[in-house]
């Protein structure tokens, strides 16, 4: 009966917008946004291109996915942390030794928070980095060619959450634990975490030419869970602020025990100061053991070295090095302002945003206003650096960002909306629900000191109904806001790729202009390259045999190989002798236990087969590249082991 | 005098500006070359309007069974011509600077423009002889061979001038800098015989 009247009532209703001046098209409230001016607002017409680029972290796809905004079309998925079939990264042979840890071969990982490098405090569009949540790593991305040029592993961290964010001239990118964990690792109980467990920050140099990561220093913190993280700008540079929660570090059921602090702590670390102390040979050389994975983009080829030593720096030993400023409650987000003046710990679990300020942080530790200290290091009064506190209204506040108008944007993840404030003034000026759960967002350039505040995207955790069903897994929610006016404006909706726990955007004026079209085949210095097909060639070593294999369109030279037998393992070394933009060749033999290859213009690739039948086998080009695709194709004689024809190959006899 | 003097090896050193900039340039526009393909023709050679434009045409090309595009080794044309433009340059600067002293009359000037007229249309004679053969003469083992409606082989010759639609090409050849350049120098030594002419009227 209840039921019954719900129905009578939504009957009624739709009757009432209908019948009501015609402008509302029969929408109900929860859709009513997409109206003809919020169509225009995102609508990139065919052809056209867009504003910006938005670089969405893939969670546990491992992966970085390319947006455009407004429009919400996804343009690229970037391998990062995952094998990639579609492109064979991590099944090549050259790009294997990314994923090489030391753990052995991942091919997987959780990929989190993207950060673009700046220069000045202002995006400069060289590399994007990503963190590995799981096995600890940071990666760094060309934003020439988007594609991954080196992953470092991060030793003694575990859960690399606070990561991977950077300075305002990318002097570091910074990789903080979520875990607390034995340092070094070793056969403990559990229950004897607190006061054993460590927290390590990473501070990893990047070259300011090459852009290669070097860890620094490790700085050996008590053993809480470092969420979130964030940079000093501008008056605040060389400073970085981590919030952290299970400062009462509990070892079960975290989420109660970890919960019961009215205050966990955001740790400001002076890293200009260590930086300092280390030049000067403070520190300790450790033994570790991590991975260092570089590819090379003139060989097209990675290399993993493994590394057995980082320096750790106990904070003890630099006074004035670290300071704990209180806040409420287990804060996720660490979000420093434009101006490099307001620190922002979103409290998850609490209902208010707390803002400090690094002038009265500084101010209170010019004084020496202490409130006791954990593990020596000195706290601060909450009272002495606090700025503000936001009065929101709503319920789980995760992350906060920044237009470069005065005006913060925080999402709230139980209450399910994103919330204009004023930065000083603390009031909130508009809220907006979210179509669910809203994790993080971002405003491009909302973490530098020059945002480009026309959009926001929000990143939901939960879809539900607002696609058309898939069964019980989807994919996450975006939701597009207008922030160019007073109020914000949902305009669009879209899905995305993974789980999307952050992202980056950056204006595409920036990055189109140098994006790469081909690589130069002149410039190819894979050992296994042919520069011309008269090169091409197959020669054996024992049972290795190793194919010099050129491909245009549309056949690969050579296209007809006898010899190879059973037992054999085959290397088919490609490359793409095409210098047209766009124009791939892939790579794919029958039974292979690998993926295919997506060779690009002027680019060698290796992929393994182990032929173990008797048989003429076929491999062809899996990239649709001329109207002669379908013939781009070839065969390979396997011969039994004990066979003695001779190696042969050839194209059009 | 003096003045149309001037003209005269004005107009003649404006021809050296086929050493350093294109005479001519064809380009191939396509659905999928929204940046269009491109050669520029030099007299000493062809080379790509993009580095690597040669290459992606003769690429394209070897589906219709067309020859590669010339390499200066291939063609007489690109030894001799520089040649003959270098001499008429020198030539048109000689005659200047003699009628500058007063050594030969006005009269020369329209015979040095003569000369190059016929040069310039036996050039292009030449040209559009080789892009006929560049397009008719094609390899009767072409992964594609297309015919007219009527039943001929479909002809690939770029236009002399102009636009024409090849398949799903749009080409397109006009004169470049280096031919703005022989047109306007010429245009000037017909300038300078005119003033040539008047001054001497003048002076009588």
């Amino acid at each position: 009966m209840k039921k019954y009247k719900i129905h009578i009532l939504s009957i009624i209703g739709a009757f009432a917008l209908l019948t009501s001046c015609g402008n509302n098209n029969g929408q109900n409230s929860s859709n009513g946004a997409l109206n003809a001016s919020a169509a225009e607002k995102m609508y990139v017409a065919p052809g056209e291109q867009d504003e910006f680029y938005a670089f969405m972290s893939g969670g546990y796809s491992g992966n970085l996915t390319v947006y455009g905004l407004p429009s919400g079309r996804m343009f690229k998925e970037i391998p990062v942390f995952s094998q990639f079939p579609t492109s064979g990264y991590g099944y090549s042979e050259e790009t294997k030794p990314m994923l090489n840890t030391s753990h052995g071969f991942v091919p997987w990982d959780d990929s989190h928070h993207p950060d673009i490098s700046q220069t000045n405090g202002e995006l400069d569009g060289r590399w994007i980095f990503i963190n590995g949540n799981n096995t600890p790593r940071i990666a760094r991305i060309s934003l020439s060619t988007f594609e991954t040029e080196e992953i470092i592993e991060v030793p003694n961290s575990a859960g690399n959450h606070s990561s991977s964010f950077i300075t305002e001239n990318t002097e570091y990118v910074v990789a903080g634990t979520r875990f607390s964990v034995p340092i070094p690792q070793r056969d403990m109980p559990i229950s004897d975490y607190k006061g054993n467990f460590k927290g390590s920050l990473s501070f990893i140099s990047v070259d300011p030419e090459h852009g290669h990561m070097d860890i620094k220093f490790q700085l050996m913190l008590p053993g809480f869970n470092y969420d979130l993280s964030h940079p000093g700008r501008g008056k605040s540079h060389g400073w970085f602020f981590f919030t952290t929660y299970n400062t009462e570090e509990a070892h079960t059921l975290q989420e109660v025990n970890a919960s019961q602090n009215d205050k966990d702590f955001i740790a400001a670390v002076n890293w200009k100061k260590i930086e300092e102390y280390v030049n000067n040979g403070g520190g300790t050389k450790m033994p570790a053991n991590y991975a260092h994975n570089v590819y090379d983009e003139s060989t097209h080829t990675a290399t993993t070295t493994m590394k057995k030593e980082v320096v750790t720096v106990d904070p003890l030993k630099v006074p004035g090095a670290v300071y704990f400023l209180p806040t409420p409650k287990s804060p996720h987000g660490c979000d420093v302002d434009p101006s490099g003046e307001y620190i922002i710990g979103n409290g998850k679990l609490s209902a208010d945003l707390t803002v400090h300020s690094f002038d009265n942080m500084i101010a209170a530790i010019e004084a020496e206003k202490f409130d006791g200290e954990a593990y020596g290091i000195p706290i601060l009064k909450f009272e002495d650096v606090l700025a503000g506190t936001v009065k929101s209204g709503g319920l789980g506040p995760l992350h906060t960002e920044f237009d470069g108008k005065g005006n913060a944007y925080t999402t709230f993840f139980i209450s399910s909306e994103v919330v204009k404030w004023k930065l000083g003034s603390w009031e909130v000026l508009d809220r907006k629900p979210s179509y669910y759960s809203v994790g993080h967002l971002m405003i491009p350039g909302g973490n530098s000191r020059k945002p480009f505040g026309k959009y926001v995207v929000a990143l939901n955790k939960i879809t539900k109904d607002r696609y058309l069903p898939v069964g019980p897994e989807m994919e996450h929610s975006a939701q597009l806001y207008d922030i160019s006016g007073e109020k914000m404006e949902l305009i669009y909706d879209f899905p995305t790729h993974g789980e999307p726990h952050y992202a980056a955007g950056i204006p595409a004026e920036i990055l189109a202009p140098k994006a790469k079209k081909i690589y130069r085949l002149d410039e190819n210095k894979h050992p296994y390259a042919i520069n011309n097909p008269s090169e091409a060639r197959v020669t054996r070593d024992g049972n290795e045999v190793h194919i010099y294999m050129s491909t245009i369109r549309s056949h690969f030279t050579p296209d007809n190989i006898e010899g190879i037998k059973v037992g054999d393992k085959v290397y088919f070394h490609i490359t793409n002798h095409e210098q047209d933009f766009d124009v791939p060749h892939g790579f794919a033999m029958i039974g292979q236990n690998t993926s295919e290859l997506l060779i690009m213009p002027g680019q060698t690739k290796t992929s393994v087969w182990e032929p173990k039948q008797v048989g003429v086998w076929p491999f062809y080009c899996t990239d649709f590249c001329s109207a002669l695709h379908q013939e781009m194709q070839g065969y390979v004689r396997v011969s039994p082991a004990s066979s003695n024809i001779e190696l042969s190959w050839s194209l059009g006899d | 005098m003096k003045k149309a003097s001037i003209l005269m090896i004005i107009g003649s050193l404006l021809l050296l500006g086929l050493f350093i900039y294109p005479l001519w340039n064809i380009q191939l526009g396509a659905p999928q070359y929204p940046e269009p393909l491109g050669m520029n023709i030099y007299i000493n050679g062809i080379k790509g309007q993009s580095e690597f434009d040669i290459q992606n045409i003769d690429g394209l090309n070897h589906y219709i069974g067309m020859k590669t595009l010339p390499k200066p080794s291939d063609m007489w044309e690109f030894t001799v011509f520089p040649i003959v433009i270098g001499s008429m340059a020198a030539l048109g600067v000689i005659i200047g600077l003699f009628a500058f002293f007063k050594k030969v009359n006005h009269r020369w000037f329209l015979g040095w423009f003569v000369v190059m007229t016929i040069l310039g249309i036996l050039g292009m004679y030449d040209f559009n002889a080789w892009m006929v053969d560049y397009g008719t003469n094609l390899d009767p083992n072409a992964i594609m061979k297309l015919q007219n409606p009527d039943g001929t082989p479909m002809s690939y010759k770029p236009p002399l001038l102009g636009h024409k639609k090849l398949l799903n090409f749009d080409a397109y050849s006009y004169p470049r800098l280096g031919g703005y350049l022989m047109g306007l120098g010429m245009l000037l030594t017909l300038v300078a015989f005119f003033v040539g002419k008047r001054s001497k009227k003048n002076a009588i």
